[in-house]
């Protein structure tokens, strides 16, 4: 006991004059905060992690949540996080382990980029009453047609056009696993991406039968782990996904925690229930680049060349050349995620000091590509920190042809953000694989959340690109002519090939 | 008094209009303009009953803000005549170009050829101001756009009737007043916000009175006209897009 | 705002520059005296075989001294010359513009299809973009394109558009919004055979500017017209696709218009919209395009622009407005609307 108690991190009030003892806190409650006691409800603030189910449960209003009300003696430099983090590696000696994305204090790019508006010299347009066109299609395209004219009007082409993914709205759903969400969950994105006319990626968990309803819709991965993986499923998916990287971890492997592999989770794994499901660090049979182009057309075989195959990647420094080297695999698409990238459970080191933003990584993609003219060669996928339509917008102006949400996605579900999924126990049914937490989730509800976010996103899109007087997302992708840098410095500006305001 | 002519050759429009509006006030009604190319604005804010004959090709806002006198063009008129126009009547013998009658609040614009895009683009009404375009040919894509009010009539008298009309955009964002294409259309051609069914006898009856005008003027029979069917497209609502937003 | 109009002789019969001089200068009411230009195809039958250079100089030493360096490396000047100019008014020589009858040594870009093409593209984009005080302006065979600053009556005057005898016209009286003032923003503008004038602004600059400069072009004149001539030509002379296809690729049908077509229809226009997405050209334009043996005419895909045909015997004319056609042919047989995107083309038959 050299270090003793810490302030609480959360502190949680019932006010007892409001409170009318129905008990839904304490039934809500998986991490053990509340408990009925003498005709009163008494909390635990200690176990609280912030997630805000007893709040959304509560009939009265009666519940309150403050964040660290103890502060530590105020230090610049040595901030409570950090005294924290000493705290428990003194006490354990071990590597500290946190859900969601990057906790790092860094600027976010997207919120100095601001977008473009008409005024007089060309009509902005009116996306509710003329056409807006939001149709993506992911893959491969040719560089240039050939046609054949004959006599006439006659004529053929002669260009051969490979298996593009149709996208209705550039926003799909990423990969986030069954065995790192509950079943729920994935049904729940599944439904509102096949309503959507979009796609969601299964992770690497498998595809539980539940989801072959909608199997059209989604993209299967297959990662180190290869979880899941057999002809069955790259058959029924839409398309596959070679996970190679994740923004929130990059360059290492995963780690699903034996609490969550239940008999389902084991199941669609192929691995014993409770066991951890440990995903490698890199793919034992890509060691390089060439490595790469071997799975892909390993992949394609399988799949008689009717499936896209996408390439993720972890933004990292180099990210520009690695997807030139992608686009020369044979893949599709390269999806690169961004070092805000959400996950269940990552070393904090990496999640917060690892990889570089998304916004610098598909400017350098796409820049890339277009110098050594392969751009048609490949789709970008972005990921990693897509929070509003603006994002999206502005990721799609600087070279992104679609993005991945996956955080957002989860909030729209009930998700509050508390970082804590790799414990088994999301009130919300959501990060968790507890029969009577998952229960709490229902698909079809759930479903029609989703959807409106996506629904709603795509409207602001639309209303963006009209008021920047453009009618087809072609026109919007990397056109980083309408996008201005405010208060980004000289070399940032330089990256992303934007100008700064007023200029 | 006579009718009062003025050679427009060679003439920028701002002489021309400030010669028309001193023939107005000389009470003249009949004012003949000769040699017009390509003028603009005539007519523009011009008040009083005359009639303004035009021999030529005007420019675009022919009529704009215009309450109360008669225009009729010998030839093609430009972009937007009858723009912003408030009363009286204009008369096209011949085409007019895109957004024809944009924003009209009251009066009559008749066209006997066609007209292009946008054509009755965000006419409205208010009480018994309501403005009447009729168009005796073919409309383009996103006719009677934004409209909140009036009524346009499209004739398409060099169309086999069995032709549906075909063009995008159809009264998209309609939330006022209502249009009457002859003969059918496709489905797809309606916009958002807008309903089509056959025209009621009743229908009929309350544009039969305009149909005889514009028959009149450009000496077609109204009785054939008449006997055609026709389609009537209408807001589904008068707030189209309430559903949209959401406070923060 | 802007206002354009074009004119092509199907059989090539010669016309002064007199007449499109009027018809311009009846739209004056669409430019702001600060740009003008006109472009003429046959203009040079004496040299129809080369190219025909048109370089504007802030002076005539260094860039001068560059510019034919740079040309003597890349082939032989046949013949140079300054382009004759009428100082009156307000309309002064702020360039020097000169000529040079170029011929390229094709030898030296032996690996290419068409080698003169290539070289002569790759010297306006070299002085275009690294010899300061020398810009080209006009690089086609038989062609001169001709502006400056001012009104389209100035700037007619000031090159005495009448001395010139063509069979396609096409020239532009320009309201500026990027570039005001300067020479080189003027229309028409030019590259090889392709001469482009456009009203409107192209919202999709940027993305058709990259799409571009991936294919080798750089833009240089700082306004969103140029990428036009250099997508034609990608398209058009390097894709081999025909005008029809390439104004197709520029200002496709929507989606929903495709889906309403014919497998084989639907299939094309899906496959021309998979591949030439980035040349996609979005906002408010009409467009008339000139090369050697057509006259393209095109508005982008909901009309936000006028453009106004006409159609007497020989001759197709494409304009802003039907009464600049009726400056030039008073009893005009047939005046049409186009649909939007729907291309115009004229070709010679002769």
């Amino acid at each position: 006991m050299i270090i003793g108690s810490r302030p609480l991190k959360f502190q949680v009030m019932v006010d007892h004059d409001q409170c009318m003892l129905c008990g839904r806190c304490v039934e809500n409650c998986s991490y053990g905060v509340y408990r009925m006691e003498d005709g009163k409800i008494r909390v635990n603030s200690r176990n609280c992690v912030a997630c805000h189910r007893c709040l959304s449960q509560c009939p009265r209003d009666a519940i309150m949540i403050a964040e660290r009300p103890c502060d530590y003696r105020n230090h610049p430099v040595w901030t409570d996080q950090v005294r924290e983090n000493i705290f428990k590696q003194a006490e354990s000696g071990k590597i500290l382990l946190g859900g969601m994305g990057n906790t790092g204090d860094y600027p976010i790019i997207f919120d100095r980029l601001v977008l473009d508006a008409c005024q007089v010299t060309n009509p902005s347009i009116d996306p509710l009453r003329e056409p807006m066109e939001l149709r993506t299609f992911i893959g491969k395209k040719p560089r240039q047609l050939e046609l054949k004219y004959g006599p006439g009007n006659d004529v053929e082409l002669k260009t051969k056009l490979v298996k593009n993914l149709q996208l209705e709205t550039p926003i799909m759903i990423g990969h986030m696993s069954y065995g790192a969400i509950s079943l729920n969950a994935q049904m729940a994105m599944a439904k509102a991406v096949s309503e959507s006319g979009t796609f969601m990626g299964t992770g690497e968990g498998g595809l539980h039968e539940a989801l072959y309803p909608y199997q059209n819709h989604m993209i299967v991965q297959v990662a180190s782990g290869r979880f899941g993986v057999d002809v069955n499923y790259l058959d029924r998916g839409a398309a596959i996904e070679i996970k190679i990287g994740q923004g929130a971890k990059p360059g290492i492997g995963g780690h699903l925690p034996g609490e969550k592999v239940c008999a389902d989770v084991s199941c669609t794994r192929m691995i014993p229930e409770g066991s951890d499901a440990i995903s490698p660090a890199p793919h034992h049979d890509i060691y390089s680049i060439e490595d790469l182009k071997q799975l892909v057309r390993g992949l394609k075989e399988a799949t008689e060349w009717k499936k896209p195959v996408f390439v993720k990647i972890a933004a990292v420094h180099n990210v520009a050349a690695i997807a030139a080297g992608i686009a020369r695999s044979g893949a599709d698409a390269v999806v690169v995620d961004g070092f805000r990238g959400g996950t269940g459970a990552a070393p904090a080191v990496f999640r917060d000091h690892v990889g570089i933003p998304i916004e610098a990584a598909i400017a350098a993609v796409d820049t890339k590509l277009r110098q050594q003219g392969i751009r048609n060669e490949v789709s970008i996928i972005a990921s990693g920190g897509i929070r509003q339509s603006a994002d999206l917008t502005k990721a799609i102006c600087l070279g992104a042809d679609a993005v991945y949400i996956g955080t957002a996605a989860l909030v729209a579900m009930g998700c509050r953000v508390c970082g804590t999924c790799y414990r088994n126990l999301c009130t919300w049914g959501i990060a968790t694989q507890r029969p009577d937490l998952v229960a709490r989730l229902n698909p079809d509800e759930a479903a029609v959340n989703v959807s409106n976010l996506i629904h709603a996103w795509t409207l602001e899109l639309a209303e963006l690109m009209g008021a920047a007087g453009i009618n087809s997302i072609e026109s919007l992708r990397g056109n980083r002519d309408r996008l201005r840098g405010y208060m980004l410095d000289e070399t940032m500006l330089d990256v992303l090939d934007v100008n700064a305001v007023g200029a | 008094m006579p009718a009062v002519e003025i050679d427009a050759q060679g003439m920028h429009y701002t002489p021309l209009n400030r010669q028309i509006r001193e023939a107005v006030t000389n009470g003249a009604t009949e004012i003949v303009l000769k040699n017009i190319m390509g003028q603009r604005f005539i007519g523009d804010g011009l008040t009083g009953t005359a009639t303004i004959t035009v021999e030529g090709v005007p420019g675009g806002d022919l009529g704009m803000f215009m309450k109360g006198p008669t225009i009729i063009v010998h030839g093609n008129a430009d972009h937007a005549p009858g723009n912003t126009m408030d009363e009286g009547l204009i008369v096209i013998y011949g085409s007019s170009g895109d957004a024809t009658a944009h924003s009209m609040r009251g009066g009559k614009v008749y066209v006997r050829d066609d007209i292009g895009y946008r054509g009755g683009i965000h006419m409205k009404q208010y009480v018994n101001k309501k403005p009447v375009l009729v168009v005796g040919g073919e409309a383009h894509a996103f006719l009677g756009e934004y409209m909140a009010g009036g009524l346009i009539i499209l004739l398409r008298l060099n169309q086999n009737t069995n032709m549906p009309f075909a063009e995008m955009g159809l009264a998209s964002g309609i939330h006022g007043g209502e249009i009457f294409v002859r003969g059918t259309v496709e489905d797809w051609t309606l916009g958002i916000g807008s309903a089509a069914r056959e025209a009621t006898p009743e229908d009929l009856a309350s544009i039969k009175p305009y149909i005889s005008e514009f028959c009149e003027q450009f000496g077609f029979d109204p009785a054939v006209i008449m006997a055609s069917s026709f389609t009537r497209i209408a807001p589904v609502s008068a707030r189209p897009f309430a559903n949209k937003y959401t406070w923060e | 705002m802007c206002g354009i109009i074009g004119v092509i002789d199907k059989t090539r019969e010669m016309m002064d520059g007199s007449a499109i001089r009027e018809a311009l200068a009846i739209m004056d009411e669409r430019g702001s005296g600060e740009g003008a230009g006109y472009v003429a195809y046959g203009v040079y039958p004496d040299y129809a075989d080369l190219y025909a250079i048109h370089v504007f100089y802030d002076n005539i030493i260094e860039p001068k001294t560059k510019v034919e360096e740079l040309l003597e490396t890349w082939g032989m000047i046949e013949h140079d010359e300054e382009i004759p100019t009428y100082e009156s008014g307000r309309m002064r020589k702020v360039h020097i513009p000169w000529r040079y009858f170029f011929r390229p040594n094709r030898k030296l870009m032996a690996q290419s299809h068409t080698p003169e093409d290539d070289i002569v593209t790759k010297i306006v984009m070299t002085v275009n973009t690294s010899i300061p005080g020398a810009l080209i302006f006009s690089s086609g065979q038989n062609i001169g394109v001709f502006k400056a600053s001012g009104w389209p009556e100035e700037v007619a005057d000031f090159y005495r558009v009448e001395d010139y005898e063509g069979y396609l016209w096409m020239a532009h009286n320009r309201y500026p919004t990027n570039t005001s003032g300067w020479w080189g923003g003027a229309h028409p503008f030019n590259l090889l055979n392709w001469s482009v004038v456009h009203n409107g602004e192209i919202t999709s600059y940027g993305t058709n500017r990259r799409y571009i400069e991936s294919f080798g072009y750089s833009c240089t004149m700082y306004t969103d017209t140029e990428v036009v001539a250099y997508l034609m030509d990608l398209l058009a002379r390097r894709h081999n696709l025909s005008p029809e296809h390439t104004v197709r690729a520029l200002a496709p049908p929507f989606w929903e218009e495709i889906e309403r077509m014919e497998p084989s229809e639907q299939q094309l226009n899906t496959a021309i919209r998979l591949t030439y997405g980035q040349a996609m050209m979005n906002g408010p334009f009409a467009i008339a395009v000139a090369s050697h043996d057509l006259l393209v005419g095109f508005s982008d895909r909901i009309k936000l622009r006028p453009l106004v045909v006409g159609e007497h015997d020989q001759r197709l004319y494409i304009s802003s407005e039907e009464a600049a056609i009726r400056t030039m042919e008073p009893s005009v047989k047939k005046i049409s609307m186009p649909r939007a995107g729907q291309p115009i083309v004229g070709r010679v038959v002769a």
